[in-house]
């Protein structure tokens, strides 16, 4: 089946079989391997990307669903020259190590503060316990979204 | 003798987050190859049988299915060798790479499957008709110990091996101590369950009759050797490539039966071929861990002194002994006692085969399960004989004077008979710990009950034994661009060792980090490596790195001199250029013409270096859900020298919340026939982002290592090692007034919720500090002789 749909800003077309979740769409059929699979369950959160402004795991949503959206992955977060503010943090952090959980944190934190750019500790903990990652402990993962969230506010009084 | 440049011991950030924050991380799963096919594996329903017959016609029907290689196509069927301790005795209970007729675990190969796609090789799986004969199950170790059903008739038994740690007199000890107490413990099997799981992309050339395997990680010179074995090539003609590895944490990168099947695959139909694992996959197939229960004994002076331990430890080894299988019964025999001056121990260790996934090392493997035993008797003699937790600890940890402090002597040993700790000063770690805790103001807190919750503390002391020899192997070039490439035996999994690598390098060159390129793990780069286990990269690779670096600038110094005149100790290096004292000077690049380049090998002879720690927690218990929320958690530990505190402090915070998981939520839970119960990520738990927040680490360099010219030590496994203990501790502390024996891991909430429903109902309610039991009618079987 044909799916038409904007990767990164881009329009794209691919054709897909029906089975297939978006995940394998996107690393396979487009080659945009930075979306991970972890579980391929909905119960890591590595495949996380943004579909219309909403954070999704791409192993639980088919590839022909996703049919007129605008998504997201990690690849689409920062430009050749510089890394994003959110990425900027992580790295200030050190709140990657082996970095295979690391884009799917990216995406689900982007999402979460373009929505809630002042959304506390608590908060952004309970959004990422969505996500398994298990070199970090989450702490400095957690400081790197908390110091991040100005870049959002700034961006957010146009 | 460093340069005058400062990254060893600053914060520099990572050299790899750039390519992984921008999702450009090469992992296996994202590598293609022309013409590739994709693999499937059928593995083993059933925990214990016979395969009767294998039909794979309707399999071989489906459309885009090219091959299904079962052990019939194999021929003789190669069992995977041990990489540690292969002991006399073992090779009987090694791994086929293939079900050869019996299976033994819910999990084991029988068929690959390869196809056009991932989905259909996993359809032609589906399609596989297995005939199969069931036998009874070995279920656990108790079963396992009776022999009346042997996973290796021809072997005519279930044990595997026994190792004994000796040391003084444990007898005499016993015979004549006026304190001892007897207790049982039990940790649960778990695993090191990486967020990436496993993958290989093996490609043959025939004309070459070349293989390469990309996916390698870990230890990537022994299984070269190992694959080129099995497939009757010379090692020089395989390659294993290292890409970026989604976490190891001692399971990755062991050979698998997968590291044969794959690149035999590729052979057999002469294209490329990919295999990835999925999670289900992964849980019955990668290693697991830990599984250990005993009963232990402790003999103490009734003012604290240990005299000593003995006892019995058994451990439940699945079905085959694998690569490092060995590796965690060893520990527990030779490292029972920790840090602890325990001068009489006798410890039996029996390593017992059952019909479940084979376990290997799992980060600080022997060493978690010990701590656990360890500190709960030595917490236990504390609270009988009237003594404060951290007084306990204080009177029995080994002093300063005595390094090196030799530990407990190994039956039977092969090349680890004796083991000592190096260097340090334990107690200092201790105080410092207690101290930024406020230890002493805490106590207060003890068993209180405050807003409905019970309150404890627990504190624990560790050893991390690490840098595990026998040599690492590094190669620097300097290159025509005047950038100088580190070619390195380590092996990255996740780790940050580029970063270090370079900042090893570029201090020691004197040259700025981005001049320094580092590459590592794969085989094409050196002749022999030993990669990354035991928490070994930094002080082997990182030493041998040194010492090249140290080599080249000389070799710099020369081709400067014989260029440009005069002697090599006049030619000064500064920025990338040699200059002669009145003032001509040479580029590197201009240099590298010369082609510039030195091999160096770091050894040990296997000295081991000791890291050591202390580790303090808080803890509150809500008995009416079972909850334990850890309310302060805190680590120090003395590396001797740290390279990058921002790494160092990652690897700390990491291995103690894999620890929490380990004490609180991860379980592999198998039913009576043997099957796994836990075979998702939404059964078998770890911790998320909201678990636990309040972890502190510090760090310090008092005590440099003597045996690296670094001064470093293993670092990465310490912290994980005593949360087992200390989370018991701390909760039975919490609940000492309800008589709770936190014997037993995972500290899920329904055990504790138990612990306050099950216990005599006049205890109920009471908030009651804890009173020292100090008699033989107490909890247990304490006897204290008047
Ligand atoms: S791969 Fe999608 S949630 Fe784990
Ligand atoms: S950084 Fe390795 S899983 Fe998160």
């Amino acid at each position: 089946m044909q799916v038409n749909f904007k990767l990164n800003g881009t329009p794209v077309v691919v054709d897909v079989e029906p089975r297939m979740h978006l995940a394998d769409c996107l690393r396979d059929e487009l080659r945009q391997t930075g979306t991970h699979l972890g579980c391929e369950h909905g119960a890591c959160g590595a495949c996380t990307v943004i579909v219309d402004g909403a954070a999704v795991r791409a192993c639980l949503m088919l590839a022909v669903q996703v049919e007129g959206s605008s998504i997201v992955t990690v690849e689409g977060l920062s430009t050749e020259e510089a890394l994003t503010p959110l990425q900027t943090a992580f790295r200030k952090h050190h709140a990657l190590q082996c970095g295979f959980c690391t884009p799917g944190m990216l995406t689900t934190a982007h999402a979460l503060l373009t929505d809630e750019p002042d959304a506390d500790g608590d908060r952004i903990r309970a959004v990422l316990s969505g996500n398994l990652c298990r070199c970090t402990g989450y702490i400095p993962i957690v400081d790197a979204v908390l110091d991040a969230r100005a870049a959002y506010r700034k961006s957010d009084k146009r | 003798m460093i340069g005058t440049n400062r990254y060893i011991g600053s914060p520099v950030e990572r050299i790899e987050d750039l390519r992984f924050l921008r999702g450009r991380g090469e992992f296996v799963g994202d590598l293609k190859s022309q013409g590739m096919l994709h693999a499937a594996i059928l593995r083993s329903p059933i925990a214990h049988g016979r395969i009767r017959g294998l039909d794979s016609a309707a399999a071989r029907a489906i459309p885009g299915v090219r091959d299904v290689i079962a052990a019939a196509e194999i021929g003789a069927v190669p069992t995977i060798p041990l990489r540690l301790l292969p002991l006399p005795g073992t090779e009987r209970f090694l791994q086929p790479v293939i079900a050869t007729g019996r299976l033994r675990y819910v999990g084991e190969p029988i068929a690959v499957v390869l196809a056009d796609s991932a989905a259909l090789a996993e359809d032609g799986v589906g399609a596989l008709i297995l005939d199969l004969e069931e036998l009874p199950p070995v279920a656990d170790r108790r079963a396992s110990g009776r022999h009346e059903i042997l996973l290796f008739e021809e072997s005519g038994t279930n044990l595997a091996m026994t190792f004994t740690g000796v040391l003084g007199d444990a007898e005499a000890a016993f015979r004549d101590a006026p304190y001892v107490r007897r207790e049982c413990f039990e940790v649960q099997r778990h695993t090191a369950l990486p967020m990436e799981p496993r993958g290989l992309l093996a490609e043959w050339d025939s004309t070459q009759q070349r293989m390469t395997v990309l996916g390698a990680a870990k230890v990537p010179f022994f299984n070269r050797d190992t694959l080129a074995a099995m497939l009757g090539l010379a090692p020089a003609s395989v390659d294993l490539i290292e890409n970026d590895v989604g976490g190891g944490f001692g399971a990755r990168g062991e050979f698998y039966p997968e590291d044969f099947l794959i690149p035999f695959a590729a052979r057999h139909v002469g294209r490329p071929v990919r295999w990835l694992e999925d999670r289900r996959e992964h849980l019955t197939a990668m290693n697991h861990a830990r599984q250990a229960d005993c009963e232990v004994e402790i003999a103490c002076r009734r003012d604290g002194t240990i005299l000593g331990m003995r006892g019995e430890i058994f451990v439940d080894l699945g079905a085959y002994v694998r690569t490092n299988g060995l590796i965690q019964p060893r520990t527990l025999a030779q490292c029972f006692s920790g840090p602890y001056r325990v001068p009489n121990l006798h410890m039996v260790v029996r390593a017992l085969l059952t019909n479940k996934t084979p376990s290997g090392t799992y980060r600080g493997p022997g060493r978690y399960e010990a701590s656990f035993f360890c500190e709960r008797l030595i917490e236990l003699a504390a609270v009988d004989l009237g003594l404060d937790s951290a007084e306990m600890r204080r009177r029995n940890l080994i002093g300063a004077a005595e390094m090196p402090y030799k530990l407990a002597r190994l039956e039977p040993g092969g090349a680890a008979v004796d083991t000592e700790c190096d260097s340090g000063d334990y107690g200092e770690v201790l105080e410092r710990c207690l101290a930024e805790f406020a230890w002493e103001e805490k106590r207060t807190l003890q068993g209180r009950l405050i807003d409905g919750r019970y309150h404890g503390i627990a504190v624990a002391c560790f050893i991390e034994g690490a840098g595990a020899g026998p040599k690492e192997a590094a190669r620097l070039e300097l290159e025509p661009d005047g950038t100088v490439a580190v070619y390195v035996g380590s092996a990255a999994v996740g780790q940050g060792l580029e970063t270090v690598m370079a900042q090893v390098a570029s201090d020691t060159l004197g040259m700025p980090i981005d001049l320094v390129r580092v590459f590592h793990g794969s085989t094409p780069y050196l002749n022999e490596g030993y990669g990354a286990f035991a928490s070994r990269s930094t002080v082997l690779g990182g030493s041998a790195v040194y010492e090249g670096a140290k080599s080249l600038l000389e070799k710099i110094r020369g081709a400067a001199a014989a260029r440009l005149g005069g002697p090599p100790d006049d030619i000064e290096l500064v920025d990338g250029r040699a200059r002669t004292r009145d003032g001509r000077s040479l580029s590197f690049a201009d240099l590298a013409a010369d082609g510039l380049r030195v091999d160096a090998m770091f050894q040990n002879n296997n000295k081991l270096t000791y890291t050591y720690g202390s580790a303090v927690a808080h803890v509150a218990v809500d008995l009416g859900t079972g909850q334990v929320e850890v309310l302060d958690f805190l680590v120090v530990e003395d590396v001797g020298r740290i390279v990058n505190p921002l790494t160092l402090h990652g690897q700390a915070i990491g291995g103690v919340v894999q620890g929490l998981g380990g004490a609180f939520m991860e379980n592999l839970v198998y039913d009576a026939n043997g099957q796994l119960l836990t075979g998702t990520l939404a059964d078998y738990l770890i911790p998320t982002a909201s678990d636990f927040p309040r972890i502190r680490a510090i760090a310090l360099e008092n005590h440099p290592s003597p045996s690296n010219p670094l001064g470093v030590k293993g670092a990465g496994e310490g912290p994980i090692i005593p949360v087992g203990g200390l989370m018991a501790n701390a909760v039975g502390n919490a609940l000492a007034s309800f008589g709770a024996m936190p014997n037993q891991l995972p500290l899920s909430p329904a055990r504790v919720w138990r612990m306050g429903a099950e216990a005599p109902m006049e205890n109920l309610g009471k908030n009651a500090r804890a009173e020292p039991v100090s008699d033989a009618a107490g909890p247990g079987r304490s006897q204290i002789r008047r």
